[in-house]
C-alpha cells in the first residue's frame, strides 16, 4: 500500500436547512482498500457517500481525488464532461435499489454492455464477449443475457448491477447498502461475490452500511458517524473489538451474536 | 394574397426565426430552441418547416414542397398553394428547377446542389426521447457528448432481431460531435446526408426546435464495426419507370395479393418515364 491517499475529504460540511447532515467531515482512503462507513439512520453516510462522488456539492471542504497519472482533481471543482467521464470509467456506484442503476427496458447484455459503449467500444461481438464473461463473474447464467432485468430476482438484479459497473474496471467503487433488502442467505452469497471481486481486481470501495456485520466481513477499515461527525475510525477489527467512543461501543453491543 | 405579410409570417417572427437558424448553421446538429408561431395548419402537418420555409423565402425562389417524395399528396399540394398564395412564389415539382425544396419524409433522389435549401419537417427532434424521457438529461447527454444509450438500442436491436431494425429516422452523428434525428426519412435516405451540397434546414413545430447541417458537412449514421450501417430498399425495380436505384413504396393493387413497387419520388419517376425507362407494369398496360 502506497502513502498517497486515492481519495480524501477535507473538512466537509453540508447542512439541510438546519439539519447537520455532515460536520467537518475528514476522511481517507488508500487505493485497493475498503472503507465502511457505519452509523445509525440519518446519521449523514449517503450524504458522505454523494458528496465524495460528486453527485452532492458541500457547503464546505473539498474532495480530492487523484487520477491514474497521479493528479490530484477538486472533485467539485472538475469541469462537468471530466466528471462525467470520471463517473462512468474509473468510477463506479452500486445503488441500494438496483433499479435505480440499471435500465429495466434493456436486456441484461445491454446493461452490462451500456459504460464500454460509452467508452467508445463499438464492436458488437466483443461487448457481447465481454458481458457474457461479467455475467459469468457474478454468476448468472449464459442464457440469460438476453433476457430483460424485471425477469430477474432481487439477488440477480444487485448481481446484474454489479457487473455493469465493474465491467470498465473501475478503481473506486461508491456502495450504498449494496445487500439491503436482500435475505439472509442471498446477501451471504453477495457479499462473497464483491469480497473476491474487489480483491481480485484491486478496486477501493467506499461502502455505506448500517450492518455491523457486513463491514466487519468487507471492510479494512472502518468509520463511525454519528450526526453528521465521524466519531471513531480506524481498522475494522479494532474499532469492532475496541470500541472507544460511547455511540461505538452502543453501536457494537447493540448488535445480536449470532 | 392581401392582408398578409409575404409568405404569412410577420417579418419579427420570420426575423426571429433566422437568427436560430443563423445559430443552427454555426453549431451543426445542436437543437436551437424557437418561439413557434400558431400556423393554419394543424401539428404534424409541417407546422415546423412552414416556418423555416417561410422565413427563409424571398420573392425570386422557386418553390418545391414533397410528402414522402410525392408533390401530389394532400401536404404537397396544400402546402405549395399556402406559398404560391400568401408569398406569390413560383412553385414547381421538379427537383432541378427548385431553389427551396420543403420535405417530409423523403429527400430527393436527384442530388441536391449548392445552391439549393432543403427545409424538413421534424416529428421529434430529440433522437434520444425514446430512451430517455427526461429533456433536463437529455440536453445534459447531448453536452457531455454522452452518447453509450444511443449504442445500447442498436445492441439491443441485435441481439433480438441479429439487426439493426430501424429503418426510418435512423439516428445520425453530426460533424462528429452531435447525435441528431434525420427527420422520419427512410434509412435509405441516409448517405445522401452526408457532404451534402445543399444547405439542410430542420424545423419542429410542436417541439419548437431549429437544427440544421450545413453544406459539405460529414453524417455518419451510427453502427458497430462488426454490423455496419446498411441503406434498405425493397428488392425489386420500380414498376412504372424501372429504376433500380430509387426508393420504393409498396401499393396494393389489389384484394388477391397484387401489389406493385414503384419510386416514391414522383418527379425523379416522371422525369425517367419521359426518357423513355419504362417498368414492367408500365409495359404491360403498353401491350393491353
Amino acid at each position: 500500500m502506497t502513502d498517497q491517499t486515492l481519495l480524501s475529504g477535507r473538512g466537509l460540511s453540508m447542512t439541510f436547512g438546519s439539519i447537520a447532515a455532515l460536520a467537518a467531515v475528514e476522511v481517507d482512503l488508500w487505493p485497493g482498500e475498503v472503507l465502511a462507513v457505519v452509523g445509525e439512520s440519518g446519521s449523514g453516510k449517503t450524504t458522505l457517500l454523494n458528496v465524495l462522488s460528486g453527485r452532492l456539492a458541500p457547503d464546505h471542504g473539498v474532495a480530492w481525488y487523484r487520477d491514474p497519472a497521479e493528479r490530484l482533481h477538486d472533485v467539485h471543482a472538475m469541469p462537468a464532461p471530466a466528471l462525467r467521464t470520471l463517473q462512468r470509467s474509473d468510477w463506479g456506484f452500486v445503488h441500494q435499489d438496483p433499479r435505480q442503476n440499471l435500465r429495466m427496458s434493456v436486456s441484461a447484455g445491454g446493461n452490462v454492455g451500456e459504460r464500454l459503449m460509452a467508452q467508445g467500444a463499438r464492436n458488437y461481438q466483443q461487448i457481447r464477449a465481454t458481458a457474457l464473461d461479467w455475467l459469468a463473474q457474478v454468476e448468472i447464467d449464459a442464457d440469460r443475457i438476453d433476457d430483460l432485468p424485471r425477469t430477474f430476482s432481487g439477488g440477480m438484479l444487485q448481481r446484474l448491477q454489479i457487473a455493469r459497473t465493474l465491467v470498465t474496471h473501475p478503481r473506486l467503487v461508491f456502495m450504498d447498502e449494496p445487500t439491503g433488502g436482500l435475505d439472509v442467505s442471498v446477501q451471504a452469497r453477495l457479499l462473497d461475490l464483491i469480497r473476491s471481486l474487489v480483491a481480485r481486481l484491486n478496486i477501493a470501495v467506499v461502502l455505506v452500511t448500517h450492518d455491523i456485520a457486513v463491514a466487519r466481513l468487507m471492510a479494512h477499515r472502518i468509520a463511525v458517524m454519528q450526526r453528521g461527525r465521524v466519531v471513531e475510525t480506524g481498522l475494522t477489527d479494532q474499532v469492532l473489538d475496541d470500541p472507544r467512543h460511547p455511540y461505538t461501543q452502543l453501536l457494537v453491543s447493540s448488535v445480536l451474536s449470532a | 394574397m392581401k392582408g398578409y405579410n409575404f409568405a404569412y409570417l410577420d417579418e419579427q417572427t420570420k426575423r426571429m426565426i433566422r437568427r436560430g437558424l443563423l445559430k443552427a448553421v454555426a453549431i451543426p446538429g445542436h437543437q436551437v430552441p424557437f418561439g413557434s408561431r400558431e400556423m393554419p395548419l394543424p401539428y404534424g402537418w409541417g407546422t415546423g418547416g412552414i416556418q423555416v420555409t417561410a422565413s427563409i423565402l424571398g420573392t425570386d425562389d422557386v418553390l418545391k414542397v414533397i410528402d414522402q417524395g410525392a408533390d401530389d399528396t394532400t401536404n404537397a399540394v396544400s402546402i405549395r398553394r399556402f406559398f404560391s398564395l400568401t408569398a406569390g412564389v413560383r412553385t414547381t415539382t421538379e427537383t432541378v428547377e427548385a431553389t427551396v425544396i420543403q420535405t417530409r419524409h423523403r429527400i430527393p433522389e436527384k442530388p441536391l446542389r449548392e445552391d439549393q435549401i432543403i427545409v424538413y419537417q421534424v416529428p421529434t427532434p430529440e433522437p434520444l426521447s425514446k430512451l430517455e424521457p427526461s429533456k433536463v438529461e437529455t440536453r445534459r447527454m447531448h453536452g457531455l457528448a454522452d452518447y453509450g444509450l444511443m449504442h445500447v438500442k442498436l445492441y439491443e436491436d441485435i441481439s433480438r432481431f441479429g439487426q439493426i431494425s430501424i429503418s426510418y429516422d435512423y439516428p445520425v452523428m453530426v460533424n462528429e460531435r452531435y447525435l441528431t434525428s434525420p427527420s422520419p426519412i427512410p434509412a435509405f435516405d441516409n448517405p445522401k446526408m452526408d457532404m451534402m451540397p445543399a444547405l439542410q434546414l430542420f424545423g419542429a413545430g410542436r417541439e419548437k426546435r431549429l437544427y440544421a447541417i450545413p453544406p459539405w458537412t460529414r453524417v455518419k449514421s451510427l453502427d458497430f464495426e462488426d454490423h455496419p450501417f446498411r441503406a434498405i430498399n425493397a428488392p425489386h425495380p420500380c414498376g412504372l419507370c424501372g429504376a433500380t436505384d430509387s426508393y420504393l413504396d409498396e401499393i396494393v393493387t389489389d384484394d388477391h395479393g397484387g401489389r406493385l413497387f414503384v419510386c416514391s419520388d414522383t418527379d425523379h419517376c416522371s422525369e425517367r418515364r419521359a426518357a423513355g425507362h419504362l417498368g414492367t407494369e408500365a409495359l404491360r398496360d403498353a401491350a393491353e
